[in-house]
Order: C-alpha cells, then sequence, then structure tokens
C-alpha cells in the first residue's frame, strides 16, 4: 500500500528534486506528446528546451524575454510572501508602458540627458498608482484584492488601446494604432552590438538582488516572512501589517510600471496596442515556480523565457503547431505544481493494508 | 564583434543558399493570429499552401503563427532569417517596425511586408486592392436593399477601412440614389461573437444589407438567421449563408506569392510598393449566389469587367467628401501613394471618422 | 429610440449575457466553495470546441451539449486534483489550465475549422411570447437560453434554501469549522469544482453551436475572464448574476447600437465599463463590513488540508 503522510517539516531535498521530478514527466509525457503528432520527441525537446540557449543571438534574446517576467516576479513573489495577493502585474505593467511612452513622447524633439531617467520614473510611477489604488481599496474597505487587481489589468489595457488608438497615436502614422517611434533620447540605451539585450535586463537582474536583500537581510524582510508564515503572530508581534502591506505593493507596483516603460522604450521603440503578451499573468506563474524567492524568480524567469521562445523555434525548426506548444507547456505546469507537494508530503510504503 | 561576424556569416549563407539551384529556396511566413482563425492568418496560410503545391520541391516554407506584435515579432523574423529562409513575409500590419529593423541587419533575405508603407532594399510592401471588391459589393447592395439601407462593421479607422467603406458607399450610390449607409466600428479584426453582436445591432436598425471589414463570417450567419443579405469577406464564405449570400470577394494571396517568389529564383526581385486587385487576380468573385434577380447579376458581372479590365477605377474625380471639399479633382484618379492616406468619408456618409 | 428597436436591443442583450450567465452561474458555485478557478477560458474553449465536434459528428445537438459539459468537468478535474488533493495554488493551477486549454482546443479542432452546423432553432414558448414586450425579449429564444433560466431559477433555490446551499457556505466561509462539524469539505468543493466546469463547458457550446455555429480558434476572446467580474458584481447571488449578466450583454453591444444611430462613443472606453462598475460595487458591498460578511466567501482562494488539522 502506499500512503501519504504530511512531513513534519518540508524536505529540503524536495525542494531541488521536485522540480527536476516535474521535468522529467513532462520529458516523458512530452516524448509521448511529440511521438504521437509524428514528430521525433529528442528533437522536439531539444528545440523547446536547449535550443533557445543554444548561440549567442538566442540567449541575448532569452534575456530580452525574460526582463519583464522577473520584474514582475520579484515584486508578487514579496506581495505574496506576505499574503497580499495581487494579481494585477499585468496592470501594472500596462499603466507603466503608457504612463513612460506619453513621457517618452513628450520628449520626442528632446536630447536632454535627464529625458530617459524622467520617462523611467514616469513609467515606475505610474505603475504604483496602479498597484496603490486597490490596496487602498483592500485596506480601506477591505475589498477582495484578487479580484479588485484582475478588475484593474482591464482598465489599464483599454486605457492604453484608448490611448494608442487617440491621443498618443502618431500623427504621421496614417491613422494605425501606433504611436511615432520614439527618439534616442528615450530608448534604453542597448548592451552589446546586434543584440537587444538593453539596460532594463540589468534593472530586472538587481531587481531580483534587492528583491533577496529586503526579503532575507533586513527587518522589513524578517517581518514580510513572519507575517506571510503565521499572521496571528505576526500582529502579536506588534506588526504594522498596514505598512508592510503598501510597501510589498507599491515595490510590486513599481517593478511592474519599470518592466512596462522597459518594453516600449527597449525593444519595442515605440507605444503599440500589443505591448505584453500576459508578461503579468505568466509571472504569476514564475513567482511560483521560484518559490516566492526573488533569486529563485530569476532562474524561473530564465526557464519561462526559454519555453516561450522555444515554442517559436520548435514551428521554425520542425513546424510543430503553436497549440502542440501551449499544451506542452500547460503539462509542464501542472507537473511542476503537482511535484511541490512532495515538499510538504511523503509517499510511505508499506505491506500491510490500512484499515 | 564575434556576433557581428556571425550574423554577417548567416546572412551570406543565407544568400548562398539562394543561388545553388538544387536547393529548395527556402520561403518564411510570419502570422498575428493562429492558421485556424478561419480569417486573416488562415488566408495568407492557404497563399503559402497555393505556393507550396505550385512549386513542390523547389521551394521550403516554414510560417510561425500567432506572434504578438510587440518585443517578440523582432525575435521570430530573425530566427527566421537565421534559419536560411531567403524570402521572408510579415503578414500583418503591427510587424512593420521590426521588419524594418530586422531587414537592415540580413541584407541579404529578402523580406515583404504586407499593408505597410516603410520600404528599403531589402524589404518590399504588398497590399491588396480591397477598394475594387468592395466598389463592386457596394452596387449589388444598393440594388439589393429594399430599406436603402446598407450596413458596414469596420475594424479600426486606419486608410484601408475608410478607403473601402468610400468604395462601398460611392458603388451603392451610383445605382441607387436614396441608399444610406450605416457604420459601425467593432475594433477588432476577429471575434465572432462580437461581429454578431454588430450585425444584429444594425439589422435591428433597418439595415437589410450587410458588408463588414472584419474576417468571420459571423455576420453572414447574422443575416441568414433573419433572411437578410450580406457579402462575404476575405474567403468564400457561401456556405455559412446559402440563402443570404450575395457573393464573397475572395483575397488569394497565391498568385503574389509564386510571383515573388519566382522573381527570387530568377535573380528580378526588386523591393517595391506592390497593390494587387482583380487584375492580378489577387482578388475574385466567388460564388455569386444564383437566388439574385437578373439584372442585379448583370450589373455585378459588368461592374466586374469594367474594374478587372482596368477601363473603370473607382477612386477617379470629381469626389466631394463629406464636409464639401474636392477631395479627388475632375479626369484624375488616385494613385496608390495617395489611396495609401485616404482619411476622408466621401459626400454622403454621414458620420464622422472615429479619433 | 421607438419601442421597437428597444425590445430588439434587450432581446440581443439576453442573447449576448447568456455565454456569461452560463459561466458565471458555474463560477460563483465555485466561488461559494471557497475555489478560485482562473481556468474559465480553458474549459469555456474546450467546451466550445468538444460541444462543436460531437454535434457536427453526430449532427445531434443535444448530443453536443451534453459533451461540452461532460469536458468541462474533465478539465475542471485537473485543476480540483491539483489544488485539492495536491495543495497547488489556485491561481496558478487556473492560469495553467488556461494556457493548457487554449493548446489542446485548436488541436483538437484543427480540421474543424470551416465547418458549419445548422445551430438551435428559436422556439417561441406559447402564450409566454404573446406577453406585450417582454415576450419577444424573453421568450423567443433558443432552448439553451431557456435552460438558463431553468438553471438560475434552481441553483436560486438550492443555494438559497436548501441543505446543500447550507453546506457550500459553510465550506466556502470556514473550511476548517465545517470539517470539524463533520462536513466532507473537500468532496464538496471537488463537487462544486466540476461544477463549474460542465457550466464553463455549456457556456463555450453556446458560442460554437449558437451563438456563431462554427468553430475557430480562441473564438470565446475573454468571455470567462468578464464571467469572473461578473461574479464579483453581482455580489456572489445568483439572482443577480442573472441581471447583470443582460446588463454586461446590453453593456457590450450599446456602442454598436449607437454608433449605428449616428454617436461616436469610444468603444474602448465603453469596454472598460463593467470593469470600473466591477470596481464601484465590489468597494459599495465591502465598505459595509456587515454586509461583507454575508456575501463574499470568506476562504475564496486560500488553500485548505484537512492533513493539517490539528
Amino acid at each position: 500500500m502506499i500512503r501519504i503522510q504530511a512531513r513534519t517539516e518540508p524536505s529540503s531535498l524536495m525542494k531541488v528534486a521536485s522540480p527536476l521530478l516535474a521535468i522529467l514527466l513532462t520529458l516523458i509525457f512530452g516524448g509521448i506528446l511529440f511521438s504521437a503528432i509524428g514528430k521525433s520527441p529528442s528533437q522536439a525537446l531539444h528545440v523547446l528546451l536547449i535550443a533557445p540557449l543554444a548561440d549567442s543571438y538566442n540567449i541575448g534574446e532569452m534575456f530580452v524575454k525574460m526582463g519583464p517576467l522577473l520584474l514582475c516576479a520579484v515584486g508578487l513573489s514579496l506581495c505574496y510572501r506576505a499574503n497580499m495577493w495581487n494579481i494585477g502585474a499585468e496592470g501594472q505593467l500596462l499603466a507603466g508602458a503608457l504612463g513612460g511612452s506619453a513621457m517618452a513622447l513628450y520628449f520626442i524633439d528632446s536630447d536632454s540627458a535627464l529625458a530617459l531617467p524622467i520617462t523611467l520614473l514616469a513609467g515606475i510611477a505610474s505603475g504604483m498608482i496602479w498597484a496603490a489604488v486597490p490596496t487602498f481599496l483592500k485596506l480601506r474597505f477591505n475589498s477582495n484584492l484578487i479580484l479588485t487587481t484582475i478588475m484593474f489589468n482591464y482598465i489599464a489595457l483599454y486605457l492604453l488601446i484608448w490611448a494608442v488608438h487617440g491621443p498618443l497615436r502618431d500623427p504621421q502614422g496614417f491613422g494605425f494604432p501606433e504611436s511615432a517611434m520614439f527618439t534616442d533620447a528615450t530608448l534604453l540605451p542597448t548592451l552589446f552590438e546586434n543584440s537587444r539585450i538593453h539596460l532594463g535586463i540589468v534593472f530586472a537582474i538587481l531587481s531580483g538582488i534587492i528583491g533577496w536583500f529586503i526579503l532575507s537581510k533586513t527587518h522589513l524582510g524578517f517581518q514580510i516572512r513572519v507575517f506571510g508564515a503565521d499572521e496571528p503572530a505576526a500582529r502579536y508581534a506588534g506588526f504594522n501589517s498596514k505598512k508592510l502591506s503598501w510597501f510589498v505593493m507599491l515595490f510590486a507596483g513599481s517593478l511592474a510600471g519599470l518592466a512596462g516603460v522597459s518594453e516600449t522604450i527597449g525593444p519595442i521603440g515605440q507605444l503599440v496596442p500589443n505591448v505584453s503578451p500576459g508578461y503579468g499573468y505568466s509571472a504569476i506563474i514564475v513567482a511560483y515556480l521560484g518559490r516566492l524567492h526573488p533569486l529563485g524568480a530569476i532562474i524561473a524567469a530564465v526557464f519561462m523565457a526559454v519555453i516561450y521562445m522555444g515554442g517559436d523555434l520548435a514551428q521554425i525548426e520542425m513546424g510543430i503547431p503553436v497549440a502542440v506548444v501551449s499544451m506542452f507547456q500547460g503539462i509542464l505546469l501542472f507537473f511542476l505544481l503537482a511535484c511541490d507537494f512532495f515538499i510538504n508530503n511523503r509517499l510511505s510504503f508499506s505491506n500491510q493494508a490500512t484499515n | 564583434m564575434k556576433l557581428k561576424s556571425l550574423l554577417v556569416s548567416l546572412g551570406l549563407l543565407a544568400g548562398a543558399a539562394a543561388v545553388q539551384a538544387e536547393e529548395p529556396l527556402k520561403v518564411g511566413f510570419i502570422y498575428v493570429g493562429p492558421v485556424g482563425d478561419l480569417g486573416w492568418s488562415y488566408e495568407h496560410d492557404m497563399g503559402r499552401k497555393g505556393l507550396e503545391e505550385y512549386f513542390g520541391d523547389k521551394v521550403k516554407t516554414t510560417f510561425v503563427e500567432n506572434v504578438p506584435e510587440g518585443a517578440d515579432a523582432e525575435r521570430v523574423i530573425t530566427q527566421l532569417a537565421k534559419a536560411g529562409n531567403d524570402l521572408i513575409f510579415t503578414t500583418s500590419f503591427g510587424f512593420m517596425n521590426p521588419t524594418v529593423k530586422v531587414a537592415k541587419r540580413f541584407p541579404n533575405v529578402k523580406f515583404e511586408h504586407a499593408t505597410g508603407y516603410k520600404l528599403d532594399k531589402n524589404l518590399g510592401t504588398y497590399v491588396l486592392r480591397t477598394y475594387e471588391g468592395r466598389y463592386i459589393s457596394g452596387v449589388a447592395a444598393g440594388m439589393m436593399t429594399k430599406t436603402n439601407t446598407i450596413g458596414y462593421i469596420g475594424s479600426f479607422p486606419i486608410p484601408e477601412v475608410i478607403r473601402d467603406i468610400n468604395a462601398a458607399y460611392m458603388g451603392a450610390k451610383s445605382v441607387n440614389p436614396d441608399v444610406k449607409m450605416k457604420i459601425v466600428w467593432a475594433n477588432t479584426w476577429y471575434d465572432p461573437g462580437k461581429e454578431t453582436d454588430a450585425a444584429n445591432a444594425l439589422m435591428d436598425q433597418g439595415v437589410d444589407v450587410m458588408l463588414q471589414h472584419t474576417d468571420s463570417p459571423a455576420p453572414l450567419i447574422a443575416a441568414e438567421k433573419r433572411g437578410l443579405r450580406a457579402i462575404g469577406q476575405a474567403s468564400d464564405q457561401s456556405k455559412f449563408a446559402p440563402e443570404a449570400h450575395i457573393f464573397s470577394v475572395r483575397d488569394d494571396w497565391t498568385p503574389y506569392y509564386v510571383k515573388r517568389v519566382q522573381a527570387v529564383m530568377d535573380g528580378t526581385w526588386k523591393a517595391q510598393d506592390f497593390w494587387g486587385g482583380f487584375q492580378d487576380d489577387m482578388l475574385t468573385l466567388a460564388s455569386i449566389n444564383p437566388n439574385l434577380p437578373a439584372d442585379v447579376r448583370a450589373k455585378i458581372d459588368a461592374t466586374h469587367d469594367a474594374i478587372k479590365s482596368g477601363a473603370f477605377k473607382p477612386f477617379t474625380g470629381p469626389i466631394k467628401d463629406n464636409k464639401g471639399n474636392i477631395a479627388v479633382p475632375a479626369d484624375h484618379s488616385l494613385t496608390d501613394v495617395e489611396l495609401a492616406q485616404v482619411n476622408w468619408y466621401v459626400e454622403g456618409i454621414t458620420d464622422e471618422i472615429p479619433r | 429610440m421607438d419601442s421597437d428597436l428597444i425590445v430588439q436591443i434587450l432581446f440581443a442583450a439576453v442573447k449576448t449575457g447568456t455565454p456569461l450567465l452560463f459561466i458565471a452561474l458555474g463560477e460563483v458555485i465555485c466561488e461559494k466553495s471557497g475555489i478560485l478557478n482562473l481556468g474559465q477560458e480553458g474549459m469555456m474553449l474546450m467546451g466550445a470546441v468538444v460541444g462543436f465536434l460531437a454535434a457536427y459528428s453526430t449532427g445531434n445537438m443535444g448530443f453536443g451539449v451534453l459533451a461540452a459539459m461532460i469536458m468541462g468537468s474533465t478539465m475542471s478535474l485537473i485543476f480540483a486534483v491539483l489544488v485539492l488533493q495536491l495543495g497547488a495554488n489556485q491561481v496558478a493551477t487556473g492560469l495553467a489550465l488556461t494556457i493548457f486549454g487554449t493548446g489542446l482546443s485548436a488541436f483538437v479542432g484543427a480540421g474543424f475549422v470551416g465547418q458549419t452546423i445548422q445551430g438551435f432553432p428559436p422556439i417561441a414558448i406559447p402564450l409566454l411570447s404573446d406577453i406585450p414586450y417582454l415576450g419577444r425579449i424573453l421568450f423567443n429564444h433558443d432552448i439553451l437560453v431557456y435552460f438558463s433560466f431553468g438553471m438560475t431559477a434552481v441553483l436560486f433555490y438550492v443555494v438559497n434554501k436548501t441543505r446543500i446551499g447550507l453546506t457550500l457556505k459553510a465550506v466556502g466561509e470556514n473550511p476548517n469549522a465545517a470539517n470539524a462539524i463533520g462536513i466532507p469539505v473537500l468532496k464538496v468543493r471537488y463537487l462544486a469544482i466540476m461544477f463549474g466546469g460542465a457550466m464553463a463547458g455549456i457556456s463555450g457550446a453556446y458560442m460554437s453551436l449558437v451563438y456563431t455555429p462554427m468553430w475557430v480558434e480562441n473564438m470565446t476572446a475573454g468571455r470567462g475572464w468578464i464571467a469572473l467580474a461578473l461574479v464579483v458584481f453581482a455580489s456572489w447571488r445568483i439572482g443577480r448574476i442573472m441581471l447583470g449578466a443582460y446588463l454586461f450583454g446590453l453593456a457590450s453591444i450599446m456602442h454598436l447600437v449607437l454608433q449605428g444611430m449616428g454617436w461616436s462613443i469610444s468603444p474602448n472606453l465603453l469596454a472598460m465599463l463593467p470593469y470600473v462598475a466591477t470596481v464601484v460595487v465590489m468597494v459599495i458591498i465591502s465598505a459595509d463590513h456587515f454586509k461583507e460578511k454575508l456575501l463574499a466567501p470568506r476562504s475564496l482562494g486560500k488553500p485548505f488540508d484537512p492533513r493539517n488539522m490539528a
């Protein structure tokens, strides 16, 4: 008989082993899936998981893809640690893109050295505002944060689409819903020739490190951890839950806003209706895969970026339809989420039948 | 520096492949939607399949579907170029700036961008003269309407759509001086539910013939249910509405793709701004309904023949806009460059173009 | 605006609101048990594609609806096992379910794009459809719309008047207390999730069998997410969900109607309206702490593990 037993303490072995187990299961399942559609499983898995890191161009692009995921996920990790169920990274990212782009368009004829920092700050501030409203509604009116932040995602999306069809549309763009291309004064510098790796990626990795530092090395981080682990104890200890809530939400909002503005003044170079292919939602998955740990988020963001890029490459190299790729991604996530079970539980094998 | 030389040599390799006759010519396509959308991306994929059928082993095609028009587009186009494609078709307006950027980096790869307006030495554009089909649609609708009210579902107020609204209205007016046109903007290219809503909203208000600049057959289905009439767009949609269907204006990208691939094989490819319509077999009238009255059928055929032979061009002056200004002077037909910038409604349309 | 047009607009609002009503009814039961399933869009798409396939290949529409419900339930079972049995995070699992369902539905439906079927015909209910105005708005629809009326009534009764409803609410309010008095919390939640899946399935089938009788990829276009707003907007009350669904339906067609009449309104600002309204409603209901206790399920989104109980 196999029985499930709760572990008295989370298994540190399984913390490492569970993602590996999930990946192994996905490989087996993916192998079956790809054979079923008549593709070589080994080649498919290679293209999906290895090819995105196989040459310098792809590695650069992986960083570009990872940047916004990581920025959002670090903020979300801190929120979730503090029991603030913020689903609103997508909206905060879009708000950052919108605010930042409006500022970049204001500076369109400028060559001021201040243009870029002010544009970035506008993006960060917009993201913070977009996080602040649901936070206020929660703390003041006790609204469900999950639901308000989802609503704010949609409000931000339609606001952005409205702006790009209206006030921010390129007057010389023949009526197409795009802003003018930003000029060099407000574009994020790229770090290497012939690569799109831009300053935003540095911000993203720094955010991971700063997030880790706050969480692990500061009294504030200690409070967040206690608060997340045992809310009554934290209250008993006199921690100010409002202050903590404000801090994690504004931190997350500013990072998501930074991600948004960095996309528009980085790789895209203008405001378009499709700034984000759902980075804010994917970042929730990244945060969980990273064990709500800012450094873990770095690894998880790399992983997510790889499987997204692998999806495109699988179409180019092997003609695997995008539908199969998203099935594969879904299954991988299921396995990852399922295997976490074994961190807190174990299977025990015994010969006796249970009563 | 190393990266640069790598990229250059990859570009050279791609160019070298084209020279060798035995190697198949590699052609890449990038689609904004899934190939299963039965609309814009679906039609381009039909064009790709037509290309493969025509050339057999002499071409090898690759496509990437569902590519968001944000930061990802540039990477996917680059990866198509890196994968050795000699000719790459980027089939949505939102891919314009990414295509421009990638074309600069891969001077030996040839690029063609649908519906855009930016050209380069190795970057051409191609546009359908959909307004020609729309004029014939207007003629048919003007004769078929009993309420003297025809409906038009717009997608986005860009020049292509505004041009086609004008063409449809002029066509209708030419056969029915009392005709009115009601326009609604669905703000989507493809959402069957929304298109149904839009069609119903128009038909509730006395519209009895539907035209639409969105891609799904939903408006035809809605018209069929009410016993009214509609015209198919982009593909042959007759089977969705056997009774309501007047005819479909079918987009056919195959002749263009065949011609351009042949040009690359012959070494005669040059970047150009190409406009194709009935004369080039890129537009056809499909499944003209046998239940049409004989005089309507005759007028449809006559208008079609006049346009196809080049004897008649819809945008020939004198044409006034709906503010009373001369938009096209007498004895002048709008050139392609002028057609690309139509941002006025023709006299008789009472609406304003949304800003 | 003459009365004829108003009747037609309201008729259209009911039709547009029906898929929202179905999926929101499923979601509200799920949420009442304390579970937030963000996988509606994936379940709905699977319902749409499987419903279409079944109806297309058998020629039997009823069979299509049934297949869609079973498919929706099956999809939700994946979510249920992960969340209830393995303690996975609800939000992340729901999102993964949407990714998976979007891909799987496109894969399954690939060969059926461009096929068409005869949708459900409208049935005028005798006598009721003769009521002035109301008859034409409510009783001149297809059979699935009537099914949604029936479903609303049944759920209204079950949730508000029966033991089952009390049990459901007890589980959603405080699973630990419910467990202590012997309610099988996990079993209740399993059933609630699977009911939600079945309703998402039928909502998808409504899109592919009735609304636009065909299958195309991603045809639900985000309606699953609107339903989430709708549940909150209705403050978890069955009757209000029905009204809200038609109100949301009306909001989504109103800009089209107004444009046809020559008004010009930004469709994007209008599309924002249901979400803004939902936030406002949330603030109003949750500002009053006493009311909030009665409405929002207390344990919504929080995990419950009976093994961790002392």
